[in-house]
């Protein structure tokens, strides 16, 4: 086990505090690929910044502990801290444009991140920026551009060559590939899923390309209003999706194949997370909701392997049980 | 929220023009060389159209945004909008008018809004300038009317927050709010949904489609064809700076001539269906640093014949209103073009990708 989330929640304090991360917890192993996907707003990004010890005020972390590779990363000082980014554990970030600097050029901020751990030969500097830049099929000329000379999708192709610098063993990426037309997107995942075959490390991905973590994730977490409401392998939560709002996120995909269908999102509009609904969060916008459902926040039930808070499945465990 | 989807009203008069619309960037200091950005392009988008562009990373969707915008000035070509042309915009009133005409909505909503201010503060002050007529309280109503249309709800309250505040979807959204609430013309939308989960993305769909029968235009960049097929008019798609193919929205879906986009709709996923994929597009970056003569695709195309090595293939006609710019597949220069069919779009869920 490489990173173990344990009961993590993350408030803002702006106004009324918002839990926009309620009690996450999970495992994640060497060499897995875990996706992430949810609402916009739900608290994905949070969540990594939360993981990664990137928060910033007013966001403080409520409680819960975050263990890499042995030790509890919630209590590291920010020197301790900066010794394990990049080297080992790197995070890829949702705006390439806040994460890079916008008056180095792509050379000089590579050369910046490998100097900061201890590379300084020159050359294996410069041959190394090639190498990642070439890996995302950027034309190595674009070493000495800036920022603002590049395209989205460039921009995010060089943050995540920036991740690739070093071996890390584990890889934090929020919606890395946002910007990137589809054929960009599948080489670059192919080319991150051998990476991860050849070096072992673990990834964690924020996504709201349902097809991307269908083809390439191992296991799926379906977050909604600061919570994990199911987890399991993907292949199974695709085959059978339990909560009734990774169902309506399944459903609201658009395709290219078959006939062009009326599509409908799912109705309602997102819990405000400073005054979230009572019992199950989804509750008011859920269309199998029962009496109980407004009362009761749902427990973690496993059905199958998979991980749901839902009360639809709370008797079925029990009767098991 | 019910578009037509099937038959959206006809499309009216065309509303912008672009002839030979190029842009070149100088980079890599001393030596000097020339970066293509925007090789001459023709595009038109008509009234109550939505004009989806669509194409490979770095191709230069962004930059055709920037220069309808006037963010960026032309190296050469011309912009028409509404009859005239952009060079003849004279003084801060044209240029106001234009801009409340024709908004942006960037590509990344990141760098895009000014930390210091909330949102409210940034749509009111949008509309005081594009939307004179409007007195305080009616400009307090379309601040909160156009967040709400976006899905920001409640809009008053999202008005009073400041942009770091937002996560990535809910800043994307208020770009796109800004740019209706000048009641535009012509919406230059870059990716105005990449960051949105599926739900929300649809009812952002499902709004562009209501407005444009409603009478206002969009060009629509999207990596996302599978929301292309669903919104768009017309799709025109570009390649290394180039405009490659451009017609119908099903006539280019259904028979697509260009080997990128072939490439670019076998690679489209489903998520209903596994696509097994073995092995990677590792072509090569495409080279637009000092290209020269010939078709910018030929270094990862599976049909290229000498004649696409030196000359550049110009766009033309493959069926009514449907153009694309190959040697092989259009133009007379390569054999008949048997064998080479699209991957059917109707049953290739599973197809592996070339
Ligand atoms: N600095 C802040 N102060 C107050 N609230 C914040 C702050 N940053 C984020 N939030 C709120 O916390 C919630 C979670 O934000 P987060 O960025 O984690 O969402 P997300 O799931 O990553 O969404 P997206 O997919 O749109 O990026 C949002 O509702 C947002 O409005
Ligand atoms: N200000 C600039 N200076 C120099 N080069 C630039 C500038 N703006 C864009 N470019 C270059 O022009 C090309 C096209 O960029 P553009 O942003 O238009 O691409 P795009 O099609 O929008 O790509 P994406 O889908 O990744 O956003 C890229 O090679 C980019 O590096
Ligand atoms: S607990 Fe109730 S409201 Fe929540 S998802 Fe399950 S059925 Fe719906
Ligand atoms: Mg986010
Ligand atoms: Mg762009």
């Amino acid at each position: 086990m490489i990173l173990d989330v344990a009961d993590l929640s993350v408030d803002y304090y702006a106004g009324r505090p918002a839990r926009a991360v309620a009690g996450v917890s999970f495992t994640h192993h060497a060499g897995e690929f875990l996706g992430i996907v949810g609402e916009s707003g739900c608290g994905k990004s949070t969540l990594l910044f939360g993981i990664a010890q990137l928060l910033s005020p007013p966001a403080e972390i409520a409680g819960g502990t975050v263990t890499f590779a042995g030790k509890n990363l919630v209590q590291l000082s920010a020197k301790e801290l900066r010794a394990v980014r990049w080297r080992d554990f790197s995070v890829v970030m949702q705006s390439a444009m806040n994460a890079l600097n916008p008056v180095k050029s792509i050379a000089a901020q590579y050369e910046d991140v490998m100097r900061a751990h201890g590379t300084r030969d020159r050359a294996e500097i410069r041959e190394r920026s090639r190498e990642v830049l070439k890996l995302v099929r950027i034309d190595p000329v674009h070493l000495k551009s800036f920022p603002h000379q590049l395209s989205g999708g460039m921009r995010q192709r060089v943050m995540i060559a920036m991740a690739l610098l070093f071996s890390p063993e584990l890889i934090v990426m929020d919606e890395p590939t946002s910007a990137l037309d589809v054929v960009a997107q599948r080489s670059l995942m192919v080319q991150i899923k051998e990476l991860q075959r050849e070096l072992g490390f673990a990834v964690i991905f924020v996504t709201h390309d349902m097809s991307l973590v269908s083809n390439f994730s191992d296991r799926l977490a379906v977050m909604y209003a600061g919570k994990f409401v199911e987890l399991g392998q993907t292949r199974q939560v695709f085959a059978e999706p339990l909560h009734p709002y990774t169902k309506g996120l399944l459903e609201a995909f658009p395709s290219i194949y078959g006939p062009r269908v009326q599509l409908e999102g799912i109705p309602g509009a997102p819990p405000n997370l400073a005054d979230p609904p009572s019992g199950c969060r989804f509750h008011p916008r859920c269309p199998a909701v029962m009496p109980q459902c407004k009362d009761v926040d749902p427990p973690v039930v496993v059905v199958e392997g998979t991980e749901v808070r839902c009360l639809l499945y709370e008797e079925k465990v029990s009767g098991v049980a | 929220m019910s578009p037509e989807l099937a038959t959206p009203k006809g499309p009216g008069a065309p509303l912008l023009v672009t002839k030979g619309l190029t842009r070149h960037f100088r980079i890599g200091g001393v030596f000097g060389r020339s970066l293509h950005a925007v090789d001459d392009v023709d595009l038109v988008v008509n009234e109550r159209e939505i004009v989806a562009l669509v194409g490979e990373s770095g191709s230069g969707k962004s930059t055709v945004a920037r220069l309808l915008a006037r963010i960026y000035k032309p190296t050469s070509g011309e912009i028409v909008f509404n009859g005239r042309s952009l060079a003849h915009l004279r003084g801060r009133k044209d240029v106001l008018a234009y801009r409340g005409d024709v908004p942006m909505v960037f590509q990344d909503p990141f760098s895009s809004l000014n930390p210091v201010h909330t949102i409210g503060y940034v749509l009111r002050r949008g509309l005081r300038l594009h939307r004179p007529e409007l007195d305080a309280r009616e400009r307090e109503e379309e601040v909160v009317r156009s967040l709400e249309a976006v899905g920001l709800v409640p809009g008053a309250q999202t008005a009073a927050k400041y942009p770091h505040e937002l996560s990535g979807g809910q800043r994307q959204r208020v770009g796109f709010a800004q740019a209706l609430s000048y009641q535009p013309r012509l919406v230059l939308a870059d990716e105005p949904v990449s960051m949105l989960d599926v739900s929300i993305r649809i009812g952002l769909l499902n709004l562009m489609a209501r407005l444009r029968d409603e009478g206002i235009s969009f060009l629509y960049i999207t990596h996302d064809i599978a929301s292309a097929r669903y919104v768009a008019d017309r799709v025109v798609v570009m390649y290394a700076a180039h405009v490659v193919e451009s017609g119908p929205t099903d006539e280019v879906l259904q028979n697509p001539v260009h080997p990128y986009t072939r490439l670019l709709l076998s690679a489209v996923p489903d998520p209903r269906a596994r696509t097994e994929v073995s092995a990677a597009d590792v072509g090569e970056p495409p080279r637009v640093v000092d290209p020269g003569e010939g078709c910018r695709f030929r270094w990862r195309c599976p049909l290229a014949i000498d004649i696409c090595s030196t000359v550049t293939p110009p766009l033309l006609e493959s069926s009514p209103g449907h153009e694309g710019a190959c040697h092989v597949t259009v133009g007379t220069a390569g054999p008949a073009p048997v064998g080479v069919t699209a991957p059917s779009t109707a049953d290739s869920a599973g197809a592996a990708f070339e």
